[in-house]
């Protein structure tokens, strides 16, 4: 159980958001919103323990997450952040055995056990082909599934994933977003950030819409992601539909261009 | 499923590791090879059997002092384990800071070590003091050098800390180079300032058993440090954020890597004064055939780094009548490399 009571969060220096507060149970799925610089990837640091909150709380089964050691940390609650290229072509199942450096001692290497979590993950997101290849040679969307696959060898109960679909193709992101589905169908906990309220509608159980730093809505999904919050959100008219039984949100063009 | 996909990757790390292994022996038996030419050229040539009865007699405790015998054990051999000892780590302390700073471009003496100890060295030089005392000023102005740079670094605030320490390591690196030309324009032109210019430029010709000892006690350890942790420090290559989300120490595991690798900087700085390139370019040989994996590819780099300066050192006494500095032919060598390596990079 993901805890956040009244968390303010940010930097010494500049206070980045506050206000706050949500519990999410086992199986449960957050969808976080806002704007450029709206504070999202910092309030997923502030809730990884990366950086302390300013204000408030955040807890794991009801332990704060800021005093517990990396390692301890790393066992409850995995991060997939943005994707990147990396510095070096790391293989694929080296790159997903680093997820098992939280249950291994200072001095010691991944071992058969570690490797099969390892290809289990990989597999699990049907990309156990890939694992000889380099990270530096994949395309973003395998990339972004390979460090999905060291979230999961990590083995926490919870994943925090900042803008997974960021930077895909369109096939790409229906895939990524498919995996995130069978994860949170298997109970874990699950929280992302995103800029298409699409994927909140669909993928998510509740949405927090953050405006400067604020919670503009913390909700069920249906009930943040109304017309009038996203236009609020994003400065621009929009329609949610209807399309086959999923709401979705798109453009709306009433002839008078884009209002403010 | 499982079963299909571990028999697969049992057959890349077996590719893998055959192919870091191979690296590795073919490494070994060039070094030995090395190290006959090493031991039988030079000054005073030595044949074959000459160097086996020398071999031979030197480990029986009366040690006739025959010219031959005394060229063996007084001169060539430990300059050769110097030199081994001293590319080993300037090599592996070069893959570390280039897996550290996520950046195949930097080099041991990015957080100014090695400029460090020049002035350490120089300035004990300038006071009068003797070889020995140097070498010791060279240690400790290496590791006070770093250790200013970090402390300043840690009083900057920034978003990138790496390129911060980056940044403070080249500016402080080069207020110590201009105090370095200052020592040089006030020294005694006549006694002073050769013995300055032959230690800036790097030399094994005064190389001895009580140097090699030293060497090596610091150098191994430093080694054995970098070897313990190997796998790690494969993570600290991932941005910050990442490598602790995973559960590393990142910081305190950081802390440990740098001072191994600057011990074994700082003590190649001490013990034969200042020979640049090769903690830039040998790890990325190394990277080529063992892949960028910490674990496979820092027993390489090493082994590499000593066939390097071995092969550098044997050419610098042997090639022309005066010996040649080292340093010098490793920049002759390093700068064509690290050009084309910079090319690649950007193509």
């Amino acid at each position: 159980m993901l805890a956040v009571r009244d968390l303010g969060w940010g930097f010494a220096s500049r206070r980045v958001g506050e206000a706050v507060s949500f519990t999410l149970e086992r199986g449960e799925t957050l969808a976080l919103l806002g704007g450029n610089g709206a504070g999202k990837t910092t309030l997923l640091r502030t809730l990884l323990g990366l950086l302390p909150p300013l204000a408030g709380r955040v807890e794991i089964d009801g332990v704060g997450v800021a005093s517990m050691a990396p390692a301890a940390r790393a066992m409850r609650i995995a991060y997939v952040p943005q994707q990147h290229v990396p510095a070096y072509g790391f293989s694929v199942e080296d790159t997903v055995l680093m997820g098992r450096a939280s249950r291994l001692p200072a001095f010691a290497r991944p071992g058969p056990a570690d490797r099969e979590i390892a290809l289990q993950s990989l597999a699990t997101l049907g990309i156990a082909a890939l694992a000889r290849r380099r990270v530096t040679e994949l395309s973003g969307g395998e990339r972004q599934l390979v460090l999905i696959a060291r979230a999961l060898a990590q083995q926490a109960g919870i994943v925090l994933l900042d803008e997974p679909t960021a930077s895909l193709d369109f096939g790409n992101r229906v895939r990524v977003l498919r995996e995130l589905d069978r994860l949170r169908a298997q109970g874990l906990t699950i929280v992302f950030s995103t800029h298409e309220p699409d994927h909140a509608l669909v993928h998510a159980d509740r949405a927090l819409l953050l405006e400067g730093g604020r919670p503009l809505a913390l909700d069920t999904v249906a009930n943040a992601l109304t017309v009038h919050n996203i236009e609020r959100l994003y400065h621009t008219p929009v329609r949610v539909i209807d399309a086959g039984g999923r709401r979705v949100c798109v453009p709306a063009d009433d002839g008078e261009g884009v209002r403010r | 499923m499982p079963l299909d996909a571990s028999s697969m990757t049992d057959r890349g790390d077996a590719k893998r590791f055959g192919r870091s292994t191979l690296a590795f022996s073919g490494g070994v038996v060039a070094l030995v090879a090395l190290v006959v030419v090493a031991v039988s050229s030079g000054r005073y040539p030595l044949s074959m059997s000459r160097i086996a009865a020398g071999l031979l007699h030197g480990f029986s405790h009366d040690r006739a002092g025959t010219t031959a015998e005394s060229v063996l054990w007084q001169i060539r051999l430990p300059r050769i384990a110097l030199a081994c000892l001293v590319g080993a780590g300037l090599s592996a302390a070069g893959a570390a800071f280039q897996h550290l700073f996520r950046n195949p471009l930097v080099a041991p003496d990015t957080l100014g070590v090695s400029s460090g100890a020049a002035l350490g060295a120089v300035a004990a030089i300038y006071a009068g003091a003797g070889a020995a005392l140097a070498g010791a000023a060279a240690f400790g102005g290496g590791l006070a050098t770093v250790a200013l740079v970090i402390a300043l670094a840690s009083r900057i605030p920034a978003q990138d800390r790496l390129l911060t320490l980056v940044l403070i390591g080249v500016v402080v690196a080069s207020l110590m180079g201009a105090a370095v030309s200052l020592m040089k324009v006030v020294a005694d032109p006549y006694n002073q300032l050769p013995a300055i210019t032959f230690w800036l430029m790097g030399s094994f010709a005064a190389a001895a058993w009580d140097q090699v000892a030293a060497a090596g006690i610091a150098i191994v350890l430093a080694l054995f440090v970098l070897a313990a942790l190997a796998w790690r420090i494969d993570l600290l290559a991932l941005p910050d954020d990442e490598a602790r989300s995973l559960g590393v120490h990142a910081s305190r595991l950081r802390a440990v890597v740098v001072a191994a690798a600057t011990v074994a900087t700082a003590t190649s700085v001490a013990v034969c004064g200042i020979i640049g390139w090769v903690g830039l370019v040998v790890p990325h040989m190394a990277r080529m055939v063992a892949g960028p994996g910490f674990s496979r590819m820092l027993p390489v780099a090493a082994l590499f780094g000593a066939i390097f300066m071995l092969a550098i050192d044997t050419l610098a006494r042997t090639a022309t009548p005066a010996e040649l500095p080292p340093g010098v032919l490793t920049a002759f060598i390093g700068t064509p490399v690290f050009v084309a390596l910079l090319a690649r990079r950007s193509a």
